[in-house]
């Protein structure tokens, strides 16, 4: 009986592996054309997604709202360095030869402004409304590894601990992810020394992964969701062959090996904590500008503050939750005063929060190498930099001491 | 505001252009509503029927440039419950502010025919240099909206929710790509206190720093990256701290620090 059974069973996975077009599942990897990622891009609006994807924005690579491939940066690449983006436009007819953008999933997740509640006065009486998003559910298009554990790092601040956000979980829920594995780098990039990237390995619907040649435009399609498998089901993709999936290993390769920039975590931790009165954070105030665009670009910056206001009669009042920064001095203003008033204090509570504090707070790193805070800030103050230098001065004060007590 | 009567208001116009009353006017919409909750006791721009002080609320443009202004700014002053400055000009100065940087009776010698006539002083000042100011709101002109909020702060008894961070808070949560970083435009943002939605940048021009310097402003910074990345000589450096706050504190520092002799 057993052995009829395990026939049966073999005969039947045969004839499963042989059909391409129906009784697929998670991990089953296609090859597609740019027809057919087109198709998968109807097939969501069909299931009343609208579809986010990266598309050419006041010279930069943004999400914003796409309708098909067409409004992808077609042979757009970029540059970046500490404090400069550029995009440049080439010959090329690649849809994803660019990192991250100006802007990350943020927004879509956690907006930044978002009235809470409304409230109206009534014959003595007050009645409170509170305000639920009317959400049409999101598929995120081109979403690259960092990104993607970014928001798997907002999904442990915000959703999993003992304060849980409604309305971030209320996004997240209709969220559908079309990641895309880098097929380059640019000089800021340090998503290797932090785990995250430069492929996808989890938390995504469907993966592309761009195979580019001089006569072929081809995606290797992988399905990580039984919702990414309810999109692609009736497509009727053909399955990636060998070549074509060690072709894409090799485009995962070359991205990995092409990035050079590290942050080295060894004990980074116990370093930042250590060095609260470091002279070094003096040297970084006169840099930082503390205009908080680091934290405005990262994707894992949560902060925000609650403001309260009322119209001129003070019939309604309102609450609005809104971004806020850590390097604004009302952010750590207590009874008093603000507690961190110069440059250099915000800049070492900002970094030591997302590489030393966050670990503790949440058990993961609140970085994820995405390299944001580099380009995206005006005077290119670099994270792994300072990183570095405080590790190296750390090092040897303490040889330094060392040497005394021999 | 805790009286039942309705609060009165009083706008009183030093050196200045008009513009920051002129947003107060600009409110259409919400006029009605302002009229509705504030009774505009002397607002001459609006309507010649004044009425005498004192007043709950004076709203004071223009900044201090002759000797009757910097004894009228203390009568104000007296009738006054709150006396908030609005505008570059009452906060920092304004743009009349480049004669500190001058010889003014240079200046009176060659525009007048007869400048013995001409009383003026020889700096131009903001309105906390003479007498205490409760509230200052930032601005060349003033945000409508600003002036709205922080008028419906005043009669409900609240804080204002005017933020003194940077235009680039501003930017970032309007999704704007930072244009020096990717333009390489020059821009103030950074060193700008917010206010103005940043109407500039939105529109792929430099922040000029008509609001003035932002709480905890690092020019200097700021200046050593425009001059390396995006070649701004020092001449353009010192005009371009030189504009509507070109006296406010960090600005004023900032620009005598690119000066060649």
């Amino acid at each position: 009986m057993g052995t009829t059974n395990k026939a049966l069973e073999k005969k039947i996975n045969k004839k499963i592996s042989k059909s391409v077009t129906s009784d697929f599942q998670i991990g089953d990897n296609f090859c597609i054309d740019i027809k057919e990622l087109d198709s998968i891009f109807t097939a969501l609006k069909e299931k009343s997604f609208d579809l986010i994807g990266p598309t050419v924005k006041e010279q930069t690579i943004a999400f914003d709202q796409i309708e098909s491939v067409k409004d992808l940066p077609e042979g757009y690449t970029d540059e970046q360095s500490p404090g400069i983006y550029r995009v440049k436009k080439t010959d090329s007819k690649t849809l994803f030869n660019f990192t991250t953008g100006s802007n990350s999933l943020k927004k879509y997740l956690y907006p930044p402004h978002h009235t809470l509640w409304t409230a109206s006065r009534n014959k003595g009486n007050f009645t409170v409304k509170e305000n639920i998003p009317n959400l049409k559910p999101l598929a995120i298009i081109g979403l690259r590894a960092c990104d993607l554990k970014a928001m798997f790092v907002q999904d442990r601040v915000l959703t999993q601990g003992e304060y849980k956000d409604s309305y971030y979980q209320l996004r997240r829920n209709s969220l559908f992810i079309v990641a895309v594995n880098c097929s380059r780098s640019v000089s800021t990039c340090f998503c290797t020394s932090m785990g995250s990237g430069p492929s996808v390995t989890n938390d995504f619907d469907l993966a592309l992964t761009e195979l580019i040649t001089n006569t072929t435009h081809k995606f290797r399609l992988e399905v990580g969701s039984d919702k990414g498998l309810d999109v692609v089901k009736n497509l009727k993709f053909k399955a990636a062959t060998n070549k074509e999936l060690n072709d894409a290993k090799e485009v995962i390769k070359k991205t990995t090996n092409s990035i050079t920039r590290q942050l080295d975590l060894h004990h980074l931790d116990v370093i930042l904590k250590g060095s609260h009165d470091h002279k070094i954070w003096d040297e970084i105030g006169k840099e930082c500008l503390n205009c908080g665009n680091c934290t405005m670009a990262c994707p894992t910056c949560f902060c925000h503050t609650l403001e309260d206001t009322t119209d001129l009669t003070g019939s309604t009042a309102q609450r609005t939750r809104r971004w806020d920064s850590c390097f604004t001095i009302e952010f750590s203003y207590l009874h008093g005063g603000s507690v961190r008033t110069s440059s250099g204090a915000r800049y070492r509570h900002w970094m030591t929060h997302k590489l030393a504090t966050w670990i503790e707070q949440f058990d993961m790193s609140g970085c994820v190498g995405c390299g944001r805070c580099i380009t995206w800030c005006p005077v290119g103050i670099d994270i792994t930099e300072v990183a570095q230098t405080l590790r190296q001065t750390v090092l040897d004060e303490a040889h330094a001491v060392a040497w005394e007590e021999i | 505001m805790p009286s039942l009567k309705k609060p009165t208001l009083a706008v009183w116009k030093f050196a200045s252009c008009d513009g920051c009353q002129l947003s107060l006017l600009d409110c259409e919409d919400e006029l009605l509503a302002v009229a509705d909750a504030v009774q505009i006791a002397n607002f001459p721009e609006a309507s010649r029927a004044v009425q005498k002080g004192p007043y709950d609320i004076s709203l004071v443009e223009g900044s201090i440039t002759t000797p009757h202004d910097a004894e009228r700014i203390h009568k104000v002053r007296r009738s006054s419950r709150y006396l908030i400055s609005i505008g570059s000009c009452s906060t920092a100065g304004g743009i009349q502010g480049l004669r500190n940087f001058a010889n003014v009776k240079a200046f009176t010698n060659t525009v007048y025919a007869h400048p013995e006539y001409i009383s003026t002083l020889k700096k131009s000042t903001p309105i906390s240099d003479h007498v205490q100011v409760d509230y200052e709101l930032r601005g060349c002109p003033v945000n409508k909206y600003q002036l709205l909020e922080l008028l419906s702060a005043l009669i409900n008894n609240r804080k204002p929710v005017i933020s003194a961070h940077s235009v680039c808070l501003e930017c970032k949560m309007k999704g704007n790509p930072c244009i020096m970083v990717a333009h390489g435009t020059p821009c103030l943002g950074p060193v700008t206190h917010a206010g103005c939605d940043a109407l500039c940048p939105s529109y792929n021009r430099g922040c000029f720093g008509c609001y003035g310097p932002k709480e905890t402003a690092e020019p200097a910074s700021l200046s050593r990256r425009m001059a390396e990345f995006h070649n701004v000589r020092k001449p353009e450096l010192v005009h371009l701290y030189r504009s509507y706050n070109a006296v406010a504190d960090e600005f004023k520092k900032e620009s005598e620090s690119h000066e060649t002799d």
